[in-house]
């Protein structure tokens, strides 16, 4: 197990501020899409994309390949910019998101897109699908890893629990959720929507070994997913706390961002705070 | 006894194609001893997976297993299947086109015992409007042992819809079933009689008694609801001008609804329809009196056979129309 050199924090920082700029590029063009969640998850998909996952853009399909399942697919611009930069696909097809005969979609799609390993969108899936993606790897003696992205605003979605009942049942140990536990959905803030405290003891209570990390901080993000793979009879997830909308001043915590683009002054105000020169 | 049940037939048939293809693995929400998977589960306990009372959860997971190239047979009850988990089946089998084969027990009316609330009577029309999913509905016993290798080899989602009961035995042990090829089991020009599942054996009876009364009619098995065998009920429809469709189902959405979208598209015949008529099942004391309650009986079968051919002759549909 290696830790990150001070080099290594910086670069994947750096990858993590060009994951915001990419995706609120894509938004702003298409018009469409949703910057909040997209800026929680930077730092989370930068570690997983440019670190951590065992991928090779050049072979997609290679059956030992670690699974992601974004499952929290409305976040789809960040999955796109860290595909795209990791090489699955030209970043130019960013800029036809959503025309009819491109392969993005509005969600992922795992037939369309390359390296988009399950179709999501309509919250919930992840879990259960990662608990099956999970089985079979052992059942085929494969060691690959499967890691699902979910909200927290999601995590209302009874059939998380059914998931994870599952995950449990089966000590599905290369299975490991990261939560973007940001405290935001599209109709407010989690805690006044439907309070998901004490999420923590939830997923303990349904056998998970539960970490925590600041979902901003690469070095926390990257020792808890580390530290997962030494849990060998159970499924792991990391509550990582997270910013909606990070790094871009006016959409911090604000659940008008969830799912709206932003014009062009408020695009240009955005990518000035990520020191993007226009 | 004697006649085997649909539920046997295809427990013990996964159970023997389990041994032949270590890629299936079988998944059961608390009914193994209902769909009859614990036969499967018994011979391979290791491939073998028990989500509990969570639908959408074993849809789900199912999911996962296809995606790792597994081929997973999730059993449940038809009503819960096609209902509670059709977000999952929908979106994470269909649309995402994963190789999940659905095998849907206490179809129809057939769990006559716990009455209207485990009833599936439009399954058929939630799944046949799916995108990419292929909808089969076996006959007999013999016919649904032939269906899980079938369906096992397919790559793709399948809908494979099972009763708990025992159907009229219509086919030996030298059927061939391929998915999207109906089955004629009785020629003839005057009427065409389309039936699917347990009312096939059923419909034979009344082709039986129609032929006494001097009325020659064909029957075709429709096995696969989806893709439909159009060529097939085309033909009928222009050599007999006269059809009659027979479901354990509503007449909404299901069989009906496939034979009546492809002659209003191709060839508009008089078309009588043998299923629910959009009600509720209710409890019963046994499967064969619930359906002659709700005019899925041989008698109706044919009586419909006569108003099809009537209407043919007369070319008055306006007498015959009914509520």
């Amino acid at each position: 197990m290696a830790s990150l050199t001070e080099s290594r924090i910086l670069e994947l920082e750096q990858i993590g501020r060009q994951l915001r700029i990419d995706s609120l590029k894509m938004i702003h063009r298409r018009k469409a899409g949703h910057p909040g969640g997209c800026l929680s998850l930077a730092e989370i998909m930068a570690v997983l994309y440019f670190s951590k996952l065992r991928i090779d853009p050049e072979r997609p399909g290679w059956p030992e390949r670690d699974r992601l399942i974004l499952s929290k697919g409305h976040a789809a611009a960040i999955l796109y910019a860290a595909l795209a930069r990791r090489g699955f696909f030209p970043a130019e097809d960013w800029n036809r998101w959503g025309e009819l005969d491109c392969h993005l979609q509005g969600h992922p799609d795992r037939l369309k897109t390359p390296g988009v390993e399950m179709t999501t969108g309509l919250l919930g899936h992840g879990v259960a699908i990662g608990a099956g993606l999970a089985l079979a790897g052992r059942l085929k003696g494969l060691n690959y890893r499967v890691f699902v992205v979910l909200g927290d605003g999601e995590c209302q979605a009874g059939i998380v629990w059914e998931g994870a009942m599952t995950a449990s049942k089966y000590h599905l140990a290369n299975l490991v959720a990261i939560l973007d536990y940001n405290d935001v959905q599209l109709d407010g803030p989690v805690h006044e929507i439907m309070p998901m405290e004490p999420i923590a003891s939830k997923w303990l209570a349904f056998n998970w070994a539960v970490l925590e990390a600041d979902g901003h901080n690469i070095r926390q993000i990257h020792e808890a997913l580390e530290a997962a793979e030494n849990i060998h009879d159970r499924p792991t997830i990391i509550v990582a706390r997270t910013t909606k909308g990070k790094g871009v001043s006016f959409m911090e915590n604000e659940a008008y961002w969830h799912g709206v683009a932003p014009n062009d002054a408020q695009f240009n105000q955005a990518l000035a705070e990520l020191g993007e020169v226009v | 006894m004697g006649v085997m049940s649909i539920r046997e037939a295809y427990g013990r048939a996964l159970a023997a194609y389990g041994a032949e293809n270590p890629e299936v693995v079988v998944l059961d929400a608390d009914t193994s001893f209902s769909t009859l998977s614990h036969f499967f589960a018994e011979a391979f306990p290791d491939r073998f997976f028990n989500v509990g009372i969570a639908e959408p959860c074993l849809v789900d997971v199912a999911v996962g297993l296809a995606l790792g190239g597994k081929i997973p047979f999730a059993n449940a009850f038809a009503a819960l299947i096609s209902l509670r988990a059709a977000e999952q089946v929908r979106t994470s089998v269909c649309y995402a086109r994963t190789n999940v084969k659905l095998a849907a027990g206490y179809a129809g009316l057939s769990d006559f015992k716990d009455g209207p609330s485990h009833n599936a009577i439009m399954d058929l029309a939630v799944m046949r409007a799916m995108p990419e999913m292929i909808v089969i509905v076996p006959a007999d016993a013999v016919e649904t042992s032939k269906w899980v290798k079938v369906v096992a080899e397919y790559d793709g989602p399948v809908y494979l819809r099972l009763s708990r009961a025992a159907a009229p035995p219509v086919h030996d042990e030298s059927l061939k079933v391929e998915i999207g090829k109906g089955l004629t089991l009785r020629p003839g020009d005057d009427v065409c009689l389309i039936a699917t599942g347990s009312m096939v054996g059923r419909t034979m009876e009344a082709a039986e008694r129609l032929s006494r009364e001097g009325i020659d009619a064909r029957v075709l098995e429709i096995h696969t609801l989806k893709p439909l065998d159009r060529e097939l009920i085309i033909q009928a429809a222009e050599e007999t001008g006269a059809l009659v469709t027979a479901e354990e189902h509503s007449v909404i959405g299901g069989l009906a609804g496939a034979i009546s979208e492809t002659l209003a598209g191709a060839f508009p015949a008089p078309l009588e329809r043998i299923g629910l008529r959009d009600t509720f099942g209710r409890t019963g004391l046994d499967p064969e009196t619930l359906m002659d309650f709700y005019g899925l009986g041989v008698e109706d079968i044919i009586r419909a056979g006569r108003r099809a051919l009537e209407r043919k002759t007369t070319g008055n549909v306006d007498r015959v129309r009914r509520a």
